[in-house]
C-alpha cells in the first residue's frame, strides 16, 4: 500500500543547529507511529515539518503522494487534511468550544453552517465535553481544552493527525482523558504521528516506535522489541532514564 | 453663561457638526486602519512597505499642514470636494495611521500559537488574520483606540483653520459677538470634556466585554 507520509532525506538548520538530519520515514495508512526521543532531538521540529509549519531545508515530505506545496492556496488545502494537536491546546481564546469546533470546516470546506454545528456537537460528545460546547477555551481545564483542540482537528475529517507533546503542558491527573481518546482515534483506523513523553501510550497504541536523538532517527521497531531491548546505546541510555520513576 | 445659553443654538449646531465629523472619520479611520495594520503584518514585502510608508507618513505630518494641502492645493490641480468631505478625508487617513499602529501592538499580544491552529487547520493567511488573529488583537487594543478616537475629536477643531463651522469655529464666531471669551470657550471646553469622557467610558466597558482571558 503507498504511504501516507513519506519522508526522505530531509535536513534541517536553526542557524547552525543542524536539528534534522537525513531523516527517512514511511508512514503506512492506519498506522501510529510514536516519536519519542530526548528534549532537542528534533522530534517536534519533525512533526512541523510534516505539515509545513517548519520547513525543510533540504529533502522532500510527501502526504498522501502529494509532495507539500509551498505556502499559498494549495498548502491551506493539505493543511486541512493534516489534522494537528498542540502542546499549548491553542485553542481560539476569542470564540466559544463550539464556534472553534465550527469556523474551520465552514471557512475552509464551505460546509454549511447547521452542517458543521451537528457534526461539532457530536464530535464534543466523543471526546466527553458534551455540556462545554458554549463554554470559552480560558473556562475549561487543561484536558479538556485539549480534548477539544482533538475535537477541532478532527471537524475537518483529517487523513492524518500529528500529535506534537499533548500532553506535556498538562497536569498528571488530567492526561489519561486525553490519551484515552488519542488511543479511541487509533483503534477506529486514524493514521497518526504522536510526539510523547508517555511511554505507557507509545507501548499500549503504537504500532511502532521511532526513537530520536540529536537529529536523527537511531532506531525504530515495534513498541514490544523497543521497550523489551532497545538496539542502540542511546535508545537503552533514554530508556533507563524515562522509566527509572 | 447668559452669553452662552443665548448662543446655545449656534454652540450646539457647531457640536453636531463636531460629532458628525468625528463619527464618520472615526468609522473610516478604524477600517483603514485595519487594513494598513493588516498590510503591515502581511507576507507580501511590497504591502508591508507601503503600509510602513504610509503609517510613517501621516505619524510625522501635521495634521494642520495636511488640512491646508488638501483643502487649498488639491482644488489646484484639480481635484475638488466640498470643504466638510476634504476634513473627513484628511481625519480618516491621518487617524487611520494611528489606528494602524495600535492594531498592530495589538498583533503582538496574539500568541504565535493562535496563528499556527489557524494555519494547520487550512484556513489562508486572510482567513487566519481575519478571523483569528485580528478578532483577538482589536479587543486587547479597544482602550488605546478609544484614545485615537478621542484625540480625534481633538483634532477635529482643526477644521475651524480651514474654515468649517464646527465647535470651535461656532465657538469664536458667537464669542467676536458677545466678546465674553472666558465663558464661551470655558463652554465649549466643557463639551469637549463631555465627549471626551464618554468615549472614555464606553471603551472601557466595551473593553471589560470584550477582554480575552487566556
Amino acid at each position: 500500500m503507498a504511504a501516507m507520509i513519506t519522508v526522505s532525506a530531509v535536513n534541517k538548520y536553526f542557524g547552525d543547529l543542524h536539528v534534522l538530519r537525513d531523516i527517512d520515514l514511511e508512514i503506512a495508512p492506519r498506522e501510529v507511529v510514536v516519536v519519542v526521543g530526548p528534549s532537542g532531538s528534533g522530534k517536534s521540529t519533525l512533526c512541523r515539518c510534516l505539515n509545513r509549519l517548519e520547513t525543510i531545508d533540504s529533502g522532500h515530505i510527501e502526504i498522501d503522494g502529494r509532495p507539500l506545496p509551498e505556502e499559498g492556496s494549495e498548502l491551506a488545502r493539505l493543511r486541512s487534511e493534516v489534522g494537528m494537536v498542540f502542546q499549548s491546546f491553542n485553542l481560539f481564546g476569542h470564540r466559544t468550544v463550539l464556534e472553534n469546533l465550527v469556523m474551520a470546516p465552514v471557512a475552509v470546506r464551505k460546509v454549511p453552517k447547521a452542517v458543521a454545528r451537528d457534526r461539532a456537537l457530536e464530535l464534543l460528545d466523543r471526546v466527553g465535553l458534551a455540556g462545554k460546547a458554549d463554554a470559552l477555551p480560558a473556562q475549561l481545564s487543561g484536558g479538556q481544552q485539549q480534548r477539544a483542540a482533538i475535537a477541532r482537528a478532527l471537524a475537518m475529517e483529517p487523513k492524518v493527525m500529528l500529535f506534537d507533546e499533548p500532553t506535556s503542558a498538562l497536569d498528571p491527573e488530567l492526561v489519561s482523558g486525553v490519551l484515552d481518546v488519542m488511543a479511541d482515534l487509533a483503534a477506529e483506523g486514524m493514521t497518526m504521528v504522536v510526539v510523547t513523553h508517555e511511554m505507557g501510550f507509545a507501548r499500549r497504541v503504537a504500532d511502532r516506535v521511532v526513537f530520536m536523538d540529536a537529529g536523527e532517527v537511531v532506531e525504530q521497531s515495534t513498541p514490544a522489541e523497543f521497550f523489551a531491548g532497545a538496539r542502540t546505546e542511546r535508545a537503552r541510555s533514554f530508556l533507563s532514564k524515562v522509566l527509572a520513576h | 453663561m447668559e452669553a452662552l445659553l443665548d448662543n446655545a443654538g449656534p454652540l450646539l449646531q457647531g457640536l453636531l457638526t463636531t460629532l458628525w465629523i468625528a463619527a464618520v472619520s472615526g468609522v473610516g479611520a478604524l477600517v483603514l486602519g485595519v487594513l494598513v495594520a493588516a498590510a503591515r503584518v502581511s507576507p507580501v514585502p511590497v504591502l508591508r512597505g507601503v503600509a510602513f510608508g504610509y503609517v510613517q507618513l501621516f505619524l510625522n505630518v501635521p495634521l494642520l499642514a495636511l488640512l491646508v494641502l488638501f483643502v487649498f492645493a488639491l482644488p489646484d490641480v484639480g481635484l475638488l470636494m466640498p470643504l466638510t468631505t476634504t476634513v473627513v478625508v484628511v481625519l480618516v487617513v491621518y487617524e487611520a495611521a494611528y489606528v494602524a499602529e495600535a492594531v498592530r501592538s495589538g498583533v503582538n499580544t496574539v500568541p504565535l500559537g493562535q496563528a499556527e491552529a489557524a494555519r494547520a487547520l487550512g484556513l489562508t493567511f486572510l482567513q487566519s488574520l481575519r478571523l483569528v488573529v485580528l478578532p483577538q488583537a482589536v479587543r486587547a487594543v479597544v482602550q488605546p483606540l478609544g484614545n485615537v478616537l478621542i484625540a480625534l475629536v481633538m483634532n477635529t477643531a482643526l477644521a475651524a483653520a480651514v474654515g468649517v463651522v464646527e465647535l470651535t469655529s461656532a465657538t469664536n464666531k458667537v464669542n467676536l459677538v458677545e466678546a465674553q471669551p472666558i465663558p464661551i470657550f470655558a463652554g465649549a471646553g466643557v463639551l469637549y470634556m463631555l465627549v471626551a469622557l464618554t468615549i472614555g467610558l464606553l471603551s472601557g466597558v466595551v473593553e471589560r466585554r470584550v477582554a480575552i482571558v487566556r
